[in-house]
């Protein structure tokens, strides 16, 4: 099984999937992404998935957990980079992703990220 | 004209691995029928809840992809077949259950939203069979 | 039975021996008939291909003219009926081309008296209807593709998605929208939105006379889809008739922003994206 990696740049922690997810990668990405919030902090947690070809129910329910679990770390996600054929097959599949939030890209993601970091210090 | 089908594969389900493994062949296959984009992504995602099922609630099994022609238009065809409990409450199992958070919900009534054709064989104690097919537009 | 030997000639003998003066004759009927729009040197060559082809099924009655020996003249015509479709010929025209080759015949053979070779004129006639209804067929199929064809283009033609401002494109939609044509419409605006980082969308709809469930639920998946991929979508335009439907129909709308004009749309996008627009100097 294949670990996707985290990177922390500045107060945010970007997850960028390269590979085809197993339930397994996601399971432990959950997991890992938990323990990195909580030990650097992060404002911020932005997951790019321009590279992803399909999200089925389990990957996306992935999104809406890791945002759940950002929340508690009083931390935001941003998904980014969803391509478009993917946005189409998740609203024929009937799935929402929960109110996370998205972007086109990552500098546009990062900017939502610096905007909500704002709002909270205010 | 009777269906051409061209080199039918049948892959095992006994795995996360295999998820994966059945998502990557059914992209081969619908490339290879030249679906456009958008219906490859709907293909693969319906094809990837179907196998997840198969693992899951089947207790493993097989999927098996072909490519099919109508006489008009060529399409892919995929199949999964466990032999695991079956279904017993067909119109529960098909119903929305995104909601309620249970995964065969979304995983049934979701894939058939995304195929042209769908088609459900189950036998409590026996298992279940789910084809869907998806035709080049 | 048994003809008389002096007289004796089958209808394949004569068009092999009158060959050159029969496809002669042929082709002079047919310039004829289309009046210069095809020179009689085309006419030619192909004519003198399907008397080749045709050489060897006199006799056949055409009853069936779906076996393997109708192959070659099959295609033949179906090629010659195709060229006729684009050069603008009509069906009458491309089948008359086949059945003006049973008046030359009759011509060169109305004295004989022979009943044998009667009957084999009579089945020849009755092959050249079966073809001639060929042509017909194909002419329709190449029509129909034709058709087609052109459905696609119009359908890119008539629905461009434009950039109107930085940030900002817009999908001016035009005549009546059925599910096939707001799908194409829809997957183009959302890859347009990734090729030009435009986070909003404006799908104006003041041209649209009619709206069923399934495009107003078409349009909804796209307005739902760019969400998912971070943009947003405005509606604009949506006349008084269809917002009656879209209500009777009973469509939730939601939070989908909506505007009444494409001038408005576009205020608020800008709005949106921070940009504010004034006057250079007070009116």
């Amino acid at each position: 099984m294949e670990r996707v990696p985290i990177l922390k740049i500045g107060g945010v922690l970007l997850v960028s999937i390269q590979i085809d997810l197993h339930d397994q990668s996601v399971l432990a990405l959950q997991e890992d992404l938990a323990e990195k919030i909580s030990a650097t902090g992060a404002h911020g947690v932005i997951i790019d998935i321009s590279a992803v070809e399909i999200v089925d129910s389990f990957i996306g329910r992935m999104f809406a957990t890791i945002a759940s679990i950002s929340r508690l770390f009083d931390a935001d996600t941003v998904v980014v980079g969803m391509r478009p054929a993917v946005a189409i097959t998740l609203v024929e599949l009937g799935l929402t992703l929960g109110g996370v939030r998205t972007a086109l890209d990552l500098e546009r993601g990062m900017k939502i990220l610096g905007q909500l970091g704002r709002g909270r210090d205010a | 004209m009777p269906p051409r089908s061209e080199g039918p594969e049948v892959v095992p389900i006994s795995g996360d691995d295999d998820v994966v493994r059945v998502r990557q062949l059914v992209r081969t296959y619908a490339q290879q029928t030249k679906l456009s984009l958008v219906d490859q992504t709907k293909l693969v995602t319906a094809a990837s809840e179907l196998a997840r099922n198969t693992l899951i609630y089947g207790g493993g099994g097989f999927a098996r992809v072909e490519e099919v022609s109508d006489g008009r238009r060529a399409g892919v065809r995929a199949s999964f077949h466990d032999e695991g409990p079956g279904i017993p409450d067909l119109t529960l199992a098909l119903a929305d259950g995104w909601s309620s958070g249970s995964g065969l919900g979304l995983g049934l009534s979701g894939a058939r939203r995304l195929v042209d054709e769908f088609e459900l064989d189950t036998e409590v104690g026996r298992g279940t069979v789910v084809t869907v097919v998806k035709w080049k537009r | 039975m048994t003809a008389d030997a002096g007289r004796a000639q089958s209808l394949t003998d004569l068009m092999r021996t009158e060959a050159e003066p029969l496809i002669g004759k042929w082709v002079d009927a047919v310039a004829a008939l289309l009046r210069g729009r095809q020179t009689r040197s085309e006419l030619e060559r192909d004519f003198r291909e399907f008397y080749a082809a045709l050489l060897p099924l006199v006799g056949n009655d055409g009853r069936d003219v779906s076996g393997p020996e109708f192959g070659d003249i099959r295609s033949l015509l179906d090629e010659y009926s195709r060229a006729r479709v684009r050069a603008g010929f009509t069906p009458s025209e491309t089948a008359s081309s086949l059945f003006s080759l049973k008046r030359v015949i009759f011509d060169l053979t109305e004295n004989s008296d022979d009943p044998q070779f009667y009957r084999q004129q009579r089945a020849f006639s009755g092959l050249l209807d079966a073809l001639g209804l060929l042509t017909f067929e194909s002419y329709a199929q190449a029509r129909d593709e034709i058709i087609r064809e052109q459905s696609e283009q119009l359908l890119e033609l008539t629905t461009p998605v434009v950039k109107i401002w930085e940030g900002v494109l817009a999908v001016p939609l035009v005549g009546t929208l059925d599910s096939a044509r707001t799908q194409v419409v829809m997957e183009k605006l959302l890859e347009a939105l990734v090729e030009t980082g435009s986070e909003h969308a404006i799908i104006d709809i003041t041209g649209v006379f009619a709206v069923d469930t399934q495009v107003a639920q078409h349009l909804l998946k796209t307005v739902v889809a760019a969400r998912l991929m971070g943009a947003e979508c405005i509606v604009s335009g949506i006349r008084p008739q269809i917002a009656q439907t879209i209500v009777a129909l009973g469509i939730e709308f939601g939070d989908i922003v909506t505007k009444a004009s494409l001038a408005d749309a576009l205020r608020h996008a800008l709005r949106r994206e921070g940009v504010d627009v004034v006057r250079s100097r007070a009116v």
